[in-house]
């Protein structure tokens, strides 16, 4: 099929990617950033982002905001686009949107669980889950004590259930536990959705597998900084690392008995796309990798919408817009703590 | 002359005193006539001087929102009160609003915390009546025994069963090994709940469930929620804390029932009691709120209009600049000059009402931009002006075709578009059927006999030989006896199509002659010598010619073949015309007129832009240095007025144009001619439409000698008449001829890129931010 997608795609998929290409269009742009980024108050930010497409959302908002409810509304808002998306999608393009929310529940069952872990309320924890990450029977996790139960009880009614296959233990859950379930899982699941997307073929493929692989790397660098000087041993290290990608088999070898951050940028350093993020830092730093990586990100996403007829540009635009939420997140609390010297820490520009 | 051309527009500045700024500005919205230009365009809206204001307005109308929210929700009608309330101060219109709101938020809170305990109380109630009919088999199985074979026939199997195989052990001994939980729970979720529950306790418990029957309202949404009455029977103390958090977590609530019935009645009686309570506080609260929000209904018109207003007015302030002292504001914009006076005295009105010291400085400025266009239409000619704007807004004082569209818009049968453009079009519809003098295709003779007979009586060959005209020709309008003739479509079309061109270049020498009026009214003799003196001969000395000879051969009679003419004027123009020639001296006429079309194209190709360049490089020899200076001090004192204006000259984008522009005239001069013709094919295939049904279903229907036969045929017709022939037709003659007034008519003098004027005022602000 590959290189005919122009024939047939849009029977299914030209509405979509036309109303994608739409909301694309409608991201924050340089303009917005800097006006964002000169306001006084949170009510500056409201008033400023009133003239954009977030202006429905928060024009009923009574004055004295909070950064919490400018988030909620900018999420509703992608929410309710994402849904109306799904809602017109047929096959395989409706089982590619829902790829993209599976992430998001991985996130939500491991917050439900370590927060009952550490006896906070349920209905307070369901308000921090993202809502893309929603399922039905998600506030019954409180419930489990294993992870045996917790994947008897609840997960395999989700479309997580297979990912699971690996670490149905009956250890009692821990933190360690919890974590090591949350980088498994997500494992599973970028393995399972590169396969999906190489089932698809065509530009969808190429330009996903693209997308995937440096999701995963990025993931295979956090775990190793992340776990360095922890218990894990470098076995266990390497089987969280995901099967593809382009550190994958060597960079995951070398990654694997890395012992400080410096080892970690000699072997990264290694591959070409890498060089140039590592080349950013100065030694010995990690705070700023995170930042660098998502600018990288953020310009390999811009990249999917140059190419027509594929699915890469849904999955970049809900990534987009997360980021241009995150970046709301960072602007209004700089504002509301008096922080503005730092708007530019953590700001990532989409351009 | 207020249609033909826009008003006289001129550029004005105002100097405004702090004090009376805002009265200033309400009376100009009031008036209504004045554009004001936007001097801070290059701050964001946050960095203005007025944003405070604006802010505050924008929470006022989100308040008032608000209120019409709860209002809508409360299902009252917000009926406005005749009594008009003198106009409120924003402070205080501010205070109260903010006032009604916080009334309205606790009112709204407390009466969600009795709806949520009396919510509480009727699902207990509901637990209460729909458990005890699982509950009572196991404290009284004898007196229940009839009502269990009635109702609870499966659920008590199961509960037998599964009892037998829980407690084999500890059953003889006694029940208390067993316990329950009862609770209600949303229909949607139950059967989650059930299949949760189960996995839970890996099976080990007993679930009954039966509906609540009564509606709860679900205090978040308002909405009614279906409901579920539910026991579970179970044992242990972890299955207890298992399914104690499943409820938890499905939003299942639980109440205790009391295992006694002497207890269960008292219960159910204070519950009852207490429900009755509450209901009636309930009710009035609701009561109250709605008397509220019916007072606050009454002003809520009013108010939103004033806050809109409001915004308004400090939106535009937000357009105007501080001056050096920071005492006045400066402000530019554009109104027409007949509005100068009643401009003046609304700013000494401003000025008077707010006590200032210092009038308002209301002076004219020259202005280099071209001012924006403003016709004063009224109803009938609105939907004409309408018509055109949708193509371009005509240059500042530029012919209005608004005026041509009026008379010109309406040849064909029909047009379609505002109920003043339907009667243009019915009127010039009744008269081109008079013109035909035909009704649904049957010949009409109204204004007497025919001029043709037949050759004898029988009237039997009148189809193959014709028939003999015996006295003057018919008095208006085509001969209805031409209407089933064998000739008669050779003959209408052949008419139809001559008039069709008649018609075009009739319209298209009209076009042109208004470029004329243009040019003379810009002072333009450039282009009246160079562009409209050619552009005339070339169209009438090839179309102008072709029309004139369709009306000498329409007087004379004569029998020469056009088409021949006009082809063999182009292709040997030397030649001897023959029979073809209509009249004395034609041959030379018609060499004399080619070689005047042929001069024309490099005349209005080539002496423009060379002239244009000549001009421009005279008017600027040896100013290079008087250049420079004016430019620093236009960037000087006013960087964005409206007079600093860069003129660049680029030789081939003007010749470029030029070429364009010659070629789509020349090109133009035939596709628009033929394109003329689709009057004709309108006419035709209305014609023709009209026949069918006529011939084809009344008639043939009526053949028939069966009612229902003849009714059915009438029906199609009637159908077939109203919707093709009114609807469709109408609306593709509509857009023909709107096709043709657009690209074949304005393309000849109207430029159409002026823009329109907006003044700043109340009766324009729509509610767009609702």
């Amino acid at each position: 099929m590959y290189g005919f997608e122009a024939m047939t795609f849009n029977i299914h998929g030209g509405y979509l990617e036309a109303i994608v290409r739409g909301h694309r269009a409608g991201l924050l742009t340089a303009t917005d950033y800097n006006n964002l980024c000169q306001c006084e108050t949170l009510d500056d930010i409201k008033m400023h982002l009133s003239a954009t497409e977030y202006g429905p959302y928060l024009q009923n908002e009574p004055s004295p905001l909070h950064t919490t409810t400018i988030v909620e509304k900018c999420t509703l808002k992608l929410v309710d686009e994402y849904k109306h998306m799904l809602c017109q999608a047929t096959e395989p393009l409706s089982t590619f949107l829902e790829y993209i929310t599976y992430g998001h529940m991985i996130d939500n069952v491991v917050l439900i669980v370590t927060g009952t872990l550490h006896e906070r309320d349920v209905q307070e924890l369901l308000e921090k889950c993202h809502p893309l990450g929603m399922f039905d029977s998600i506030a019954t996790l409180a419930v489990a004590q294993n992870m045996r139960e917790l994947y008897r009880l609840v997960l395999v009614d989700t479309p997580l259930a297979p990912y699971f296959s690996e670490c149905i233990t009956s250890e009692d859950l821990d933190d360690m536990n919890i974590e090591i379930m949350r980088n498994t899982l997500y494992k599973a699941y970028l393995e399972d959705f590169y396969k999906f997307c190489q089932k698809l073929g065509g530009a969808t493929a190429e330009i996903m597998s693209d997308l995937l692989a440096f999701e995963a790397d990025r993931r295979a660098v956090n775990i190793t900084i992340n776990s360095i000087g922890t218990e894990l041993t470098r076995d266990d290290r390497r089987k969280l690392y995901s099967n593809f990608g382009l550190l994958y088999p060597y960079g995951h070898e070398e990654l694997a008995v890395c012992e400080d951050i410096d080892q970690v940028r000699g072997a990264m350093e290694k591959y070409p796309p890498y060089q140039s993020i590592f080349s950013k830092l100065s030694y010995g730093e990690s705070q700023m990798l995170d930042k660098a990586f998502y600018e990288e990100e953020v310009k390999r996403l811009c990249l999917a919408f140059e190419q027509q007829f594929h699915y890469g540009v849904f999955f970049a635009y809900m990534r987009l817009r997360e980021q241009e939420i995150r970046n709301l997140m960072w602007i209004s609390e700089c504002v509301a703590q008096n922080q503005k010297s730092r708007v530019h820490d953590s700001v990532v520009f989409i351009f | 002359m207020d249609l033909m051309r826009s008003e006289k527009m001129t550029l004005v500045q105002l100097i405004i005193p702090v004090e009376s700024a805002h009265r200033a500005i309400s009376y100009l919205g009031e008036l209504g006539l004045l554009q004001f230009r936007d001097l801070n365009s290059e701050r964001s809206p946050f960095q203005r001087t007025f944003v405070n204001q604006v802010k505050r307005c924008g929470e006022m109308s989100r308040k008032l929102r608000f209120f019409k929210d709860q209002i809508s929700k409360a299902g009252l009608l917000s009926s406005v009160l005749p009594v008009v309330e003198p106009d409120l101060e924003l402070e205080e219109l501010e205070i109260q609003l903010a006032e009604h709101e916080h009334e309205l938020i606790e009112m709204n809170s407390n009466s969600e915390k009795l709806r949520v305990t009396y919510n509480e109380l009727l699902e207990f109630k509901l637990v209460l009546q729909k458990a005890c009919g699982f509950l009572l088999p196991r404290s009284n199985h004898a007196v229940a025994e009839e009502r269990e074979l009635s109702e609870n026939i499966y659920s008590n199997d199961d509960y037998v069963e599964t009892a037998s195989l829980l407690e084999q052990e500890t059953r003889p001994a006694d029940q208390s090994g067993l316990r329950f939980i009862s609770g209600i729970i949303c229909k949607s979720k139950a059967l989650r709940f059930e299949r949760m529950l189960f996995r839970a306790t890996r099976g080990n418990m007993l679930f009954n469930q039966a509906p609540a029957g009564e509606e709860i309202m679900d205090p978040l949404s308002a909405e009614m929620v279906e409901k579920t009455v539910f026991v579970v029977h179970f044992s242990g103390e972890q299955a207890r804390t298992k399914i104690l958090k499943i409820c938890e977590a499905f939003g299942a609530n639980c109440y205790p029932v009391p295992d006694d019935i002497s207890k269960q009645r008292q219960i159910t009686r204070e519950v009852s009691s207490h429900l009755s309570e509450l209901e009636t506080t309930l009710d009035a609260g609701i009561r109250h709120r709605n008397k509220a929000l019916t007072s606050i209904g009454y002003h809520l018109t009013q108010w939103t209009s004033m806050v809109r207003r409001e915004k308004a007015v400090y939106d535009t302030l937000n357009m105007l600049n501080f001056d050096v002292t920071k005492k006045c504001l400066v402000g530019e914009g554009w109104c027409p000059i007949f509005a100068k006076a009643q401009i003046q005295e609304a700013l000494q009105r401003a000025t008077f009402d707010s006590s200032s010291q210092v009038g308002i400085i209301f002076h004219v400025m020259d202005a280099v931009e071209s001012p924006p266009t403003y016709f004063r239409t009224n109803h009938f000619t609105n939907a004409y002006q309408e018509i055109v704007d949708a193509y371009g807004v005509a240059r500042y004082q530029e012919a209005n075709p608004a005026v041509y569209t009026v008379k010109l818009g309406s040849f064909m049968e029909m047009l379609f578009g505002g109920r003043y453009v339907l009667l243009l079009m019915s009127l010039f519809s009744i008269y081109c059927g008079l013109i035909y003098n035909e009704f649904f295709s049957v010949p009409f003779h109204i204004f007497g006999g025919s001029a043709y007979k037949c050759r004898d009586v029988t009237c039997s060959d009148a189809n193959s030989a014709g028939l003999i005209k015996f006295r003057d020709p018919y008095p208006f309008g085509v001969d209805p006896s031409w209407r089933g003739s064998r000739s008669e479509l050779p003959f209408l079309n052949s008419l139809k199509m001559k008039m069709s061109i008649l018609l075009g270049v009739a319209q298209m020498n009209l076009g042109i002659v208004l470029s004329y009026f243009n040019a003379r009214f810009f002072r333009s003799s450039l282009d009246i010598r160079y562009q409209f003196v050619p552009q005339m001969i070339f169209l009438n000395s090839l179309f102008g010619y072709l029309s004139l000879l369709i009306i000498i051969k329409w007087c004379t009679g004569s029998q020469a073949d056009l088409y021949h003419v006009m082809i063999y004027m182009f292709l040997s123009p030397t030649d001897y015309l023959g029979e073809n020639e209509l009249f004395w001296g034609q041959r030379p006429l018609q060499i004399v007129l080619l070689l005047l079309a042929l001069v024309a194209v490099p005349w209005m190709l080539f002496p423009k832009p060379f002239i244009l360049k000549k001009l421009h490089s005279e008017r600027f020899q040896g100013r290079t240095y008087g250049l420079l200076g004016s430019s620093e001090f236009d960037l000087d004192v006013e960087p964005d007025s409206a007079r600093d204006h860069h003129e660049e000259f680029n030789f081939s984008e003007v010749f470029v144009h030029q070429m364009i522009h010659s070629i789509e005239f020349v090109l133009g001069a035939v596709s628009n001619t033929a394109s003329y013709l689709r009057l004709w094919a309108l006419s035709l295939a209305h014609s023709e439409l009209s026949t069918v049904f006529y011939e084809k279903v009344l008639l043939l229907a009526w053949g028939y000698d069966n009612i229902i036969i003849r009714l059915i045929g009438l029906a199609v017709f009637a159908f077939a008449t109203a919707f093709i022939l009114l609807m469709m037709e109408t609306l593709s003659a509509f857009l023909h001829a709107l096709r043709l007034h657009w690209v074949e008519f304005q393309n000849k003098f109207y430029h159409g890129d002026g823009y329109k004027f907006k003044p700043f005022s109340f009766a324009l602000i729509t509610d767009d931010d609702d």
